[in-house]
């Protein structure tokens, strides 16, 4: 009989000792039971007995009862949500029955997913079955895990909170949010740390795409993936350059594979590993790690000495390009081939395909993102598809994946140190802003920060909170060193530098770990005491809308309860601040946040409601079209998504009435108010549409005019624009200048003058709270953020034209000297070293041959607590490995599966991590890859024990950073993931 | 009667494993037990390719020829289930199987295997339709509710096809037709007696 896992069900064969438990590897037939491996990883009954008690409390029935079992003589009630995984955005159809969920269906209708999953979708059910969640409040107490209530647990953190406020002030304190965060989620924990006083807040998209962000952004206007995945669909080349979407993005290759069927496209992958997406190229490009830049301006150099770039689009929209034309003239064939080991022959047949057969789409991930010259990189990118005249096109653009499920949204609103949400900036038109949509007064706001100066001041990045903890104090430029990180849903092993971190960790005064699992923070550092841990719910199990890579807004409704004493982040952050409230309170201290805070968010039972949270952004998202996608448009948009074109993503004439013409999920920007119905934005850039159907140009954002040139576009314009050339932003003085200021209505006259007073000639289409000028602008067929040319040349950066820098630690040092990494600067409160580490390479390159990258597996997501809890994925990596070329592995006397030993120049004298060797051609010689997901053993140490019982993941294992480097992008401190280097011996 | 298959088109399959998770989320089946798997040949070089691969459900199939208990049985939709009340776990499918599809809870000779599992095609097992007795021998049975197997339903790149024979064939053709290439309807010949011509 098929042998059930539920566990009781063991635990009864167990005890009738019916079940052989024999471990026999390599049988496929006899594999591990889960009982056998339990064992086998050292855990004994400690598992199964922490799961008892877990299950003994009221949440039992539930808990037992979700074996998936549908009684068919019963109802079954249908959910939709969104998958909590990558940022594709498939939708999850889910069968519940009397609050269980007992099933998961396809979800044909979804025009993204249309059906399908990956292997984590397809186990998604799973997460809320929750063997392995953290169940209820815990903290340390002299280094023991103890259960305490959730209102202990808030009461004694606000107090510390509030201690560490008035001897540190405010910025001694580091908001760590997530991608995992709704978006409703992602804009109150920015709100929150706005009412607390200071910009150190911050997410995952730091560590992912920080630096597409800067880069794109700084280019032509917006940080984000221009166009869509299902528009690679009209794709004829596709190059995916420091990206595997077949294992990052499973289901994005839908897409990618059916385009290069019908329109028998090109599909060339440029990467160091030969990816399970290279196993289904055109052509694969092997690269050495670190040469991005090189390479691009090794295809540019072909493209230029051809003449196959495309002039008029240049001439028209494009900025400084004969600056860029300078710089690629230095990589002939010759010096490309030297610095990337790519052929000249090779490189120049896919520079024609990118620059002939168009339209083109350049595909990139964290394989060019996570580099000290991440945002260079991404500079070049840019620069590529605009030579070639592939920006705002159908099946061209920058297709950029971005990694969680919701890193687009929690970066549009402003999870990120340098910015409020979405993208105003911290200057103090930026806070007047806001204060305006908060209905706060600015001097309220003020009084929340050490100063102005700090109010104005980015905070201190994710990638170097232990710096902030572990730096002397002068070097810190804040009035005193961290103190204490409350940490939303972010995992602990994603940033480099990991022995590092632990001792900053060890060092705060308090840490709080608000997330579903205990993550690696709970575990790696030493700490005893002022800790705590508070179980958050996962976005299954609430509502909210999320953004997916393409900026499409999704709404995802609750499949079931929080299960155990879970809470979620709404009702989380609520409490805190009413905990904070009484602490202030109790302390004489004048601060107060609920009140404030919660002014315009409706509070049901004790839960502010994810609609009215998004409705205060629409009041406010001006800047990036976040105004028009009400929870009503949204929450329709999911009820009929079948009326979706699987390709342009409108919906057609046959579709209702409420979201007809519309694109899916309303892709921002989406202008103006709800009830102007703009469709939303499906391809930015693209002056082929109508702005009220989704057209654009490039941004005016840095001005009108640069040394003499004119920085706005050249007889080039959206279709039905009454001004047919370049236009600047909208303000109510341009509006002046055009004669349409009396176009605005009344109301929206009396609520500029109401907001500006007399400053009201400033006032601009993305601080307009009532959208009146936005709907002029665009009457007149105008774009309202103006039309302008993007930047190949952008001054404000430090290198504006992206320049080859060779990575901080580098096999080839006879290419320091000529490519040297930037000088030691200081930016974000902190040092920031270059070429003082890169020196180091000089000295020990010797003892660390191999290049070390590291990089996703299918199986698993981000620090990977989540996934690797899930026993479909832990069953199917069961083990941390290192991938190593046959070549290098047979001079070291490494066997495939043996145990091998690795360590980077930075770890403690004599210390390795211990990790399988997969020896395989797939990386190159003097190359290796580690995924990143693993934890749990630390140099060696196994951390099992540590976690609070019955939440340890299914698999540990050594982490890729506790090996990796120093090294920060200069424009986002953006960690060096992708290049070090590292020594392997067999253990 | 339709008569079922399973189809894999290998230049599309991105070993993503979505169909190896449904399988397990859709049935429970227990650590061990891989009713579906993914295959990769030439892992890592030009080359590589990815089939997954479960029971065939294959016309005069082997296992059952070689079942000294008789268990395996044909439904009308040519799908091979078997009984597990039956079954002695001998062992004997596995080694008749071409597929390697057969899987047992234990490890160990002369009936100490446990009983045989293997993949249902979404089809349960003798007992009646969706009871709970036949979930837990068999898992759900989606043919029974009118759905097609949920590996497939789900698959990422719609790589893995289950259905009709004739209708995932012509879906297999047409696309092979289409973009100009196609390794083949891996394992037809062996399972099905026949191949897909294009």
């Amino acid at each position: 009989m098929l042998i059930k896992r539920s566990d009781r069900q063991i635990a009864q064969s167990a005890r009738a000792g019916k079940r052989l438990a024999a471990a026999y590897e390599g049988l496929s037939a006899g594999g591990l039971d889960r009982r056998a491996f339990l064992r086998q990883a050292g855990l004994g009954g400690v598992g199964l007995a922490a799961l008892g008690t877990a299950l003994g409390g009221p949440r039992l029935a539930q808990a037992a009862g979700a074996t998936g079992v549908i009684d068919h003589a019963k109802p079954v009630e249908i959910r939709r949500n969104i998958c909590t995984h990558c940022s594709v955005g498939c939708t999850v159809t889910a069968e519940v029955q009397e609050g269980v969920w007992v099933g998961q269906e396809p979800t044909w209708d979804s025009p993204i997913n249309r059906g399908t999953h990956c292997a984590k979708g397809a186990a998604i059910r799973e997460l809320v079955h929750g063997d392995r969640r953290l169940k209820y409040p815990m903290k340390l107490a002299g280094g023991q895990w103890q259960r305490i209530s959730w209102d202990q647990a808030l009461t004694e953190i606000a107090d510390k909170l509030m201690e560490i406020r008035a001897a540190s002030g405010p910025d001694a304190v580091f908001w760590l949010g997530s991608a995992k965060f709704s978006n409703e989620g992602a804009y109150l924990y920015r709100k929150l740390a706005a009412f607390w006083g200071t910009n150190t807040v911050d997410h995952q998209a730091r560590i992912c795409h920080s630096t597409t962000v800067a880069g794109v952004a700084n280019t032509w206007g917006y940080g984000a993936q221009t166009n869509s995945y299902n528009d690679i669909r009209n794709s004829k080349t596709v190059i995916i350059m420091g990206g595997n979407p077949a294992e990052a993005h499973p289901v994005s290759l839908q897409h990618v594979l059916s385009g290069k069927e019908i329109n028998r496209a090109n599909l060339i992958v440029i990467d160091p590993r030969f990816t399970r997406t290279a196993a289904h190229a055109t052509e694969y490009v092997r690269i050495r790690p670190g040469t991005d830049i090189p390479v691009i301006w090794g295809m540019l150099w072909h493209i230029f000495e051809n003449g196959w770039e495309d002039k008029e689009f240049i001439r028209q929209r494009v900025y400084g390009m004969d600056e860029v034309r300078r710089e690629v003239a230095k990589w002939n064939p010759q010096e490309v081939e030297r610095v990337t080991g790519v052929p000249g022959e090779q490189l120049r047949r896919v520079a024609q395909m990118f620059a002939t057969q168009k339209p083109a789409t350049l595909v990139w991930c964290m394989g060019a993102t996570q580099k000290t010259v991440g945002t260079a990189n991404v500079r070049a990118f840019c620069t590529l598809l605009l030579a070639t005249g592939n920006v705002g096109i159908s099946g061209g653009g920058a297709n950029i994946f971005r990694g969680h499920c919701n890193v687009q949204g929690a970066t549009d609103l402003g999870l990120d140190v340098v910015t409020l949400p979405l993208y105003y900036g911290l200057d103090e038109n930026a806070w007047r802003h806001w204060c305006r949509v908060w209905d706060v007064s600015y001097d309220s706001m003020l009084a929340r920060f050490e100063s102005k100066q700090m109010m104005e001041t980015p905070g201190i990045p994710s990638t170097r909170y232990f710096d902030a903890v572990l730096l002397p104090k002068d070097q810190v430029q804040q009035r005193d060193n961290l103190k204490a990180m409350v940490v939303f849903g972010h995992g602990g092993n994603t940033v480099t530098r990991m022995p590092e971190a632990q001792k900053g960790l060890e060092k705060l005064e308090l840490l709080v770990v608000a997330d579903p699992h205990p993550t690696t923070f709970a575990v790696l550092g030493n700490r005893r005491e002022n800790t705590y841990l508070l179980p958050i719910c996962t976005q299954l199990e609430t509502s909210g809308s999320r953004t997916a890579s393409n900026r499409s807004l999704q709404w995802g409704e609750k499949i079931v309860d929080p299960i155990f004493e879970s809470k979620d982040d709404y009702e989380a952050i609520w409490r805190l601040t009413g905990a904070l409230d009484r602490a202030a309170e109790r302390r004489n201290m004048p601060i107060r946040f609920q009140a404030d805070m919660f002014k315009h968010i409706e509070v049901v039972n004790g839960r502010p409601t994810p609609e009215s949270i998004l409705r205060e952004i629409n009041r406010g998202g001006w800047s990036a079209g976040y105004c028009g996608q009400s929870p009503e448009r949204l929450k329709a948009h999911m009820r009929h998504q079948r009326h979706f074109d699987l390709v342009t993503l409108r919906a057609g004439p046959d579709a209702p009435e409420e979201v007809r013409g519309d694109y899916y999920g309303l892709p921002w920007p989406c202008w103006g108010p709800p009830e102007l119905r703009h469709p939303g934005t499906h391809i930015l850039y693209n002056t082929n549409l109508h702005v009220m159907d989704g057209g654009g140009t490039f941004r005016a954002r840095f001005g009108v005019e640069r040394n003499g040139v004119s920085l706005l576009a050249e007889g080039s314009y959206s279709k039905g624009s009454e001004i047919q050339d370049g236009y600047p932003e909208f303000t109510v003085a341009v509006l002046k200048r055009l004669g349409w200021f009396d176009e605005l209505t009344a109301e929206e006259k009396a609520s500029l003058e109401r907001h500006f007073g007399a400053n009201i000639d400033r006032a601009s289409w993305a601080t307009d709270l009532s959208g009146g000028i936005q709907r002029v602008a665009m009457k007149h067929g105008c774009v309202p953020y103006g039309n302008a040319k993007a930047r190949a040349v952008a001054w404000n950066l430090p290198d504006p034209v992206p320049v080859h820098r060779e990575p901080i630690y580098t096999p080839r040092t006879d290419l320091i000297a000529q490519y040297p990494t930037l000088p030691d600067r200081r930016a974000f409160r902190l040092p920031h070293l270059g070429q003082s580490v890169q020196n180091r390479s000089l000295q020990v390159a010797r003892d660390y041959p191999i290049i070390l990258t590291t990089g996703r597996l299918v199986e698993y997501e981000g620090g990977g607590e989540e996934t690797r809890s899930n026993k479909w994925l832990a069953e199917l990596q069961q083990d941390m490995f290192i991938e190593i070329n046959p070549a290098d592995a047979a001079e070291r006397g490494l066997r495939d599966g043996a145990w091998a030993l690795v360590r980077g120049p930075e770890m403690p004298e004599g210390k390795f991590i211990k990790v399988k060797a997969l020896v395989t051609e797939r990386v190159g010689r003097g190359v290796a890859f580690m995924p990143f997901h693993f934890a749990g053993w630390f140099m060696q140490e196994d951390q099992r024990r540590k976690y609070p019982q019955g939440t340890d993941p299914i698999v540990l294992g050594e982490s890729a950073n506790t090996v990796t480097t120093y090294g920060y992008d200069p424009v986002t401190f953006m960690q060096e993931a992708k290049v070090t280097i590292c020594q392997i011996r067999a253990a | 009667m339709a008569r079922m298959k399973f189809l894999c088109d290998s230049d599309r399959c991105i070993e993503c494993n979505a169909c190896v998770t449904a399988c397990k989320n859709e049935h429970e089946v227990p650590w061990g037990i891989n009713r579906r798997r993914v295959v990769t040949i030439n892992d890592g070089r030009p080359g590589e390719r990815s089939i997954s691969m479960a029971c065939m459900h294959c016309t005069d199939a082997p296992c059952a020829a070689v079942c000294p208990v008789s268990c395996f049985y044909t439904t009308a939709d040519a799908i091979v289930l078997h009984d597990k009340d039956l079954c002695i776990g001998c062992g004997y499918c596995f080694y008749a199987c071409p597929f390697g599809a057969p899987q047992y809870p234990r490890v160990g000779n002369f009936g100490s295997r446990g009983k045989m599992d293997k993949c249902t095609f979404c089809a349960g097992g003798p007992q009646q339709d969706n009871t709970r007795a036949e979930y837990i021998q068999y898992g759900s049975n989606r043919i029974a509710e009118g759905k097609l197997p949920l590996c497939a339903e789900m698959c990422s790149t719609k790589a893995l096809l289950a259905g009709d024979g004739e209708i995932i064939a012509t879906i297999y053709r047409e696309r092979v037709q289409r973009r100009g290439y196609g390794s083949g309807a891996w394992g037809w010949r062996t399972a099905y007696r026949e191949t897909v011509s294009i």
